[in-house]
């Protein structure tokens, strides 16, 4: 089970709570089908997804951005079990969805870059390691359902 | 594969980059240590907490050679020469590293550039620093 000191849930905690998702989640996900075009292929139907400008701009691609980053808040609320939580949308991910597991590293690194942007040298290495860790356990549970 | 557009990116930002480059070397650095601390282990010799002078002198060092390749990627096989022997023979460092420190090292530039390290930037440096890192661990075997 993964342990957590009073002082990572506050960061982790903190992080959340001052985020502006309908800022940060678009920016999120637009950043990895930018970075990682490969990423594309699960998002043939959103339209217009030709360069890196129809990208930002797609707004199917920024409503699903804002979608999956409330997708955390369930670790959020459930950080002593974040393995069981998700075990739900693993599921998802991998039966119906059929997305390589090895995705949702890439999409949490972006959201790791985009957090970076925002908060700037208030993000010490301290708490990017905390919130790596945070996403690190979440693609873990993620992953859990595949077979 | 880097287009033209992208190799003078990458080569005006490390240009900019090149005054600081201590500061960011060494933030990068810090960032690789806390949140991977396996790589600790090849600076057991020395002292690398935050401020310290080989922390500093080391970030600029590698901060350095980054800009120095930028400036004629397609040359990255020789001016590397000499870091891709230092890293195989004597310092052997895993070159799995190499992507710790590149994952670090764009983390630092988004926290230094904000706004300005767009998506398109950020795949035009991690295309980079791929390269590099690729090119750095030629010799090994």
């Amino acid at each position: 089970m993964v342990e957590w000191s009073e002082n990572e849930r506050s960061i982790i905690s903190n992080i959340f709570s001052n985020l502006d998702y309908n800022d940060i989640g678009p920016k999120a996900l637009v950043r990895c089908l930018i970075v990682y075009p490969w990423t594309q292929r699960y998002f043939t139907s959103f339209g217009n997804l030709y360069n890196a400008e129809a990208i930002s701009t797609n707004p199917k691609v920024a409503a699903h951005g804002i979608k999956v980053l409330h997708g955390l808040d369930r670790a959020l609320k459930n950080m002593d079990n974040i393995k069981a939580t998700y075990a739900e949308l693993s599921v998802l991910h991998s039966e119906k969805l059929h997305v390589d597991p090895d995705n949702f590293k890439l999409l949490s690194d972006c959201l790791t870059i985009v957090v970076a942007g925002k908060l700037g040298s208030a993000f010490t290495p301290e708490i990017q390691a905390t919130f790596q860790k945070f996403l690190a356990v979440v693609v873990s549970a993620l992953g859990k359902q595949y077979h | 594969m880097l287009s033209k557009k992208e190799k003078d990116l990458i080569k005006e930002i490390w240009e900019r980059l090149t005054p600081v480059a201590a500061e960011i070397g060494a933030d990068a650095l810090l960032r690789m240590f806390a949140s991977y601390p396996g790589t600790k282990t090849y600076f057991s010799h020395v002292d690398i907490s935050p401020n310290s002078s080989h922390l500093l002198s080391h970030g600029k060092k590698i901060v350095l050679a980054i800009a120095e390749g930028a400036q004629d990627i397609s040359q990255l096989t020789v001016t590397l020469a000499p870091l891709q022997t230092l890293h195989a023979y004597q310092l052997r460092v895993d070159p799995r590293n190499f992507k710790l420190l590149s994952h670090s090292m764009l983390v630092s530039l988004a926290c230094y550039l904000g706004d300005e390290f767009t998506p398109v930037a950020h795949a035009a440096m991690d295309k980079y620093l791929s390269a590099f890192a690729a090119v750095l661990a030629e010799k090994y075997r």
